[in-house]
């Protein structure tokens, strides 16, 4: 099992927020985790790097338990995250955004450079020079994506990669998604859009008010209306 | 027309210094969040070693060698604060950390004199600039000429480290979003201390480039370290380019503005600051702050008013203390009141504070201005000491409505900066309007009413005026203007959007709190029996800070317990060393690592971790009680 998360629980302040999230995911999986608005997905994402705070729970990374490790340890593990709202740095040159996110290679794992990534991401590779402040909402989320990806990571929880974009751009993700699996790499991504986590993802997580209510394949989920119906639909 | 250029380049020489400086503050700041109060003090260990190295050690080192080497040396001692004292307050409010590094600068001052002695030092000329050049028919020290070119190359070497190395890049990341560093595999903790190290190292530049320019002295660090707060605001926090800018502004105004407005040249730099921070908030190459990290008075447990029982317990505290004349000699007495006096001061910083959430750094100008109030009253005319009391805190009064109105506009550090400078602007005109007020010798014989003139009779005065102040100003937080102002602190927007004017309730909030303070000073006036331009000073305003973090800043009534505590600490720590500063400073560090929530807060703490029985073991942080405190 390449990530293994049993009973995490965390909370904000006095909130409870998440209550007895376990996850598997094995190496080369991608494996979508599906909720509403609020259901706690970034949570869980964010708890798993260790940017929640107040957690309980186990997290087994590669088998070694990283629950208590400051974030930036179990990053350097080879667990990539890329959050939510970006978060790209936006004084700062696609060139260094990627550098800030760039680690020493990884033994076993694919090794990235900007090259690799421009091939990736067409796009950025035309806007070499300029300021994460100035692009597109698309451009920036393939900016998010290539920083992680520097980290050399065997793992990358995406958080909803495809929010707020044009159809065209979500494609380009998907296509990005799959050729990370290419390389090998095991991919966690949080989605409320069930077409799109269908296009890419081998089995599915349902996450609802904080607790986890289905874990099946895709087939599953197309197999049961009901499940989608309760907890995805709008 | 040649004499004003060579006055210009003079300023332009003054100039690099306060760019080092300024600069190494700015970095710091931007990367931790720190306002890093100590560094006027490593500015003025920089000169004090340089000074031992180039007359001591010249032989090995030459008079570069160890200019550079007690750069170092000092950056070093900042990386171990860094590490010893910083690392364990970073999550601790902002203000808390301002608190230490003040805590440092004490007790630097007093090493300072213990190590060097008291006396002024005078360090060698820099070989090779030891003449001057005839420029346009004047001379110019060919040092000022080295100086002038230090700054544009320092720049540009920064602007290197910071573009093309990989620890350049990774600390403007930090900058913008430091958790998002660590969540890209980047180890926080030593970027912040090699951040720490490299401000510390050029703010111990500067000072060692000084010393072929001045003397050194050990009052180097307060006199730097206001100009560096301006230079940073008007540059903008976080810009090194700004500070730049800001340090040649400053410096040319220092130059002209003595030759041009002698009478207000104190002022010319802090008007201007002002008139930045009105129009460019975030200063002139400023960005607007990131996302503050959670608001001061964000607590867990709401606050309540105290019950039946509480405000009994309270009522015999007071009766208690108005007992104490009855046991107490004259001179403990006179300790009292001023301390009672110095309650009612915290309290009115604590409320705009706390309530407010707007942290003041010049709360000292509505104590002095209260004070010099009473003070005309009484020597202009003739007024009693009655009528002084109620008028005199008028003058405070209306110093908050003006300078309350600029202020409100701006948040955070920059509202601290502008609070600062509008006091140090009142401190200058008491300062340089000798004939109103009496400049520096002060107005004196402002004695209080034959029936307050005993110790006992001005203790009871001063009692009863902070009891009833204090209990004001807690009756607001607790009325619906105190639950709006809450609102308006803990989210601007949402306050807003339900149809709360923030600007207006956070305006009347500096208005009360100057009211209080000023009703302190005028009280203090009387105590004291004179009026001073100190009253305004930067260390009253700082003392009014340490005791309101001292006393915990996330509770109702802290000011109250950090007040009795400092003063005390303080008058005690005065009569019995002469090291007080070190020994005062020494222990608001140790306070600072010991109760990070202050005092009273580690209190509720403390109440909160052994639950009364009934609640149950366990029960989840205490969050459905409410805590009085």
């Amino acid at each position: 099992m390449k990530l293994q998360v049993s009973n995490l629980n965390s909370h904000y302040g006095p909130a409870h927020i998440l209550y007895d999230v376990g996850l598997e995911i094995g190496a080369g999986e991608v494996v979508a985790l599906l909720g509403r608005n609020g259901a706690g997905k970034s949570t869980t994402f964010r708890s798993i790097v260790g940017l929640v705070p107040q957690r309980e729970g186990t997290v087994m990374f590669d088998g070694a338990d990283v629950s208590r490790l400051p974030t930036y340890e179990i990053v350097r593990r080879g667990l990539g995250y890329v959050p939510e709202d970006r978060r790209i740095f936006s004084h700062l040159t696609v060139e260094e955004n990627f550098e800030v996110g760039r680690q020493a290679p990884r033994p076993g794992v694919a090794t990235w450079t900007p090259d690799m990534l421009y091939k990736l991401f067409p796009n950025l590779g035309e806007m070499r020079k300029r300021p994460g402040g100035q692009m597109s909402g698309g451009e920036q989320q393939m900016l998010t994506i290539g920083r992680t990806l520097m980290g050399n990571p065997s793992l990358v929880l995406l958080d909803e990669p495809s929010e707020g974009l044009a159809p065209k751009i979500v494609e380009q993700m998907a296509d990005a998604i799959l050729a990370m699996k290419g390389e090998g790499l095991s991919v966690v991504i949080s989605e409320q859009n069930l077409h799109f986590a269908k296009l890419i993802s081998d089995r599915a997580y349902i996450i609802e008010k904080g607790r986890i209510r289905f874990s099946g394949t895709i087939a599953d989920l197309e197999a049961n209306p009901e499940i989608r119906d309760a907890y995805l639909a709008v | 027309m040649e004499f004003l250029l060579v006055q210009a380049l003079s300023g332009l020489a003054s100039a690099a210094s306060l760019f080092l400086v300024a600069s190494g503050l700015s970095i710091i700041f931007g990367v931790t969040r720190i306002v890093n109060f100590a560094h006027g003090a490593f500015y003025m260990l920089g000169a004090y070693v340089a000074y031992t190295l180039t007359t001591r050690f010249a032989g090995p080192l030459g008079f570069w060698g160890a200019i550079v080497a007690a750069a170092i040396i000092v950056a070093i001692l900042g990386a171990l604060m860094e590490m010893v004292l910083l690392r364990r307050i970073y999550q601790a409010p902002e203000l808390f950390q301002l608190l230490a590094t003040f805590g440092v600068t004490l007790m630097v001052q007093d090493l300072v004199v213990v190590i060097w002695g008291p006396e002024d030092l005078l360090g060698p000329r820099a070989p090779g600039f030891t003449g001057a050049i005839s420029l346009f028919g004047r001379m110019v020290p060919t040092y000022d000429l080295f100086m002038m070119t230090l700054g544009p190359v320092v720049l540009g070497i920064l602007w290197l480290l910071f573009h093309k190395t990989r620890w350049g890049v990774l600390v403007r990341a930090a900058t913008q979003d430091r958790e998002m560093v660590a969540a890209l595999g980047v180890n926080q903790k030593w970027l912040f201390t090699g951040v720490f190290a490299l401000g510390v190292f050029l703010a111990a530049l500067g000072g060692a480039l000084q010393i072929p320019r001045t003397t050194v002295t050990h009052a180097m660090d307060l006199s730097i370290i206001v100009e560096v707060f301006v230079v940073v605001v008007i540059g903008g926090l976080g810009s090194v380019f700004g500070a730049f800018v800001a340090a040649i502004i400053v410096a040319e105004l220092n130059a002209f503005g003595i030759l041009i407005l002698p009478q207000i040249s104190l002022i010319t730099v802090f008007l201007v600051m002002a008139v930045v921070l009105v129009v460019r908030p975030w200063g002139l190459f400023g960005k607007p702050e990131s996302a503050p990290r959670a608001a001061a008075g964000l607590t867990i447990r709401p606050w309540r008013p105290f019950t039946q029982m509480e405000r009994a317990g309270v009522a015999l505290v007071v009766v208690a203390v108005a007992a104490l004349p009855f046991f107490l000699g004259n001179y403990a007495l006179t300790v009292g009141a001023e301390i009672l006096i110095y309650v009612l001061f915290a309290a009115s910083l604590h409320f705009m504070m706390t309530v407010g959430g707007l942290a003041s750094f010049g709360h000292a100008a509505y104590f002095g201005l209260g004070a010099y109030g009473a003070a005309f009253l009484v020597k202009y005319m003739g007024a009693p000491m009655e009528a002084a009391l109620i008028v005199g805190p008028l003058l405070g009064l209306a110093g908050a409505v003006l300078f309350g109105w600029f202020c409100v506009r701006l948040s955070g550090v920059y509202f601290a900066m502008l609070t600062l400078a509008f006091a140090q602007i009142a401190w200058s005109i008491a300062f340089q309007w000798v004939d109103v007020t009496g400049g520096d010798n002060g107005l004196l014989g402002i004695w209080p009413a034959s029936w307050a003139s005993r110790p006992a009779g001005f203790f009871w005065l001063a009692l009863g005026i902070a009891v009833v102040g204090v209990a004001v100003l807690r009756m607001l937080v607790f009325s619906p203007f105190g639950y709006g102002l809450r609102a308006v602190r803990d989210s601007a927007l949402r306050s807003e959007a339900i149809g709360l004017n923030r600007q207006r309730m956070q305006w009347a909030a500096f208005i009360v709190a100057g009211t209080f303070a000023g009703l302190a000073g005028a009280l203090f006036a009387f105590l004291k029996g004179s009026v001073f331009p100190d009253y305004m000073a930067i260390p009253t305003s700082v003392d009014g800070l340490v005791m309101v973090l001292l006393g915990g800043v996330e509770t109702v009534s802290g000011a109250v317990v950090g007040a009795v505590l400092y003063k005390a600490l303080a008058i005690w720590l005065m009569s019995q060393t002469d090291l007080s500063k070190l020994v005062l400073g020494g222990v608001i560090v140790v306070i600072v690592l010991a109760f990070p929530k202050g005092v009273v807060g580690f209190i509720e703490d403390l109440r909160h971790r052994w639950p009364r029985k009934g609640n149950g073991a366990g029960a989840p942080v205490g969050a459905t009680k409410a805590e009085a405190a």
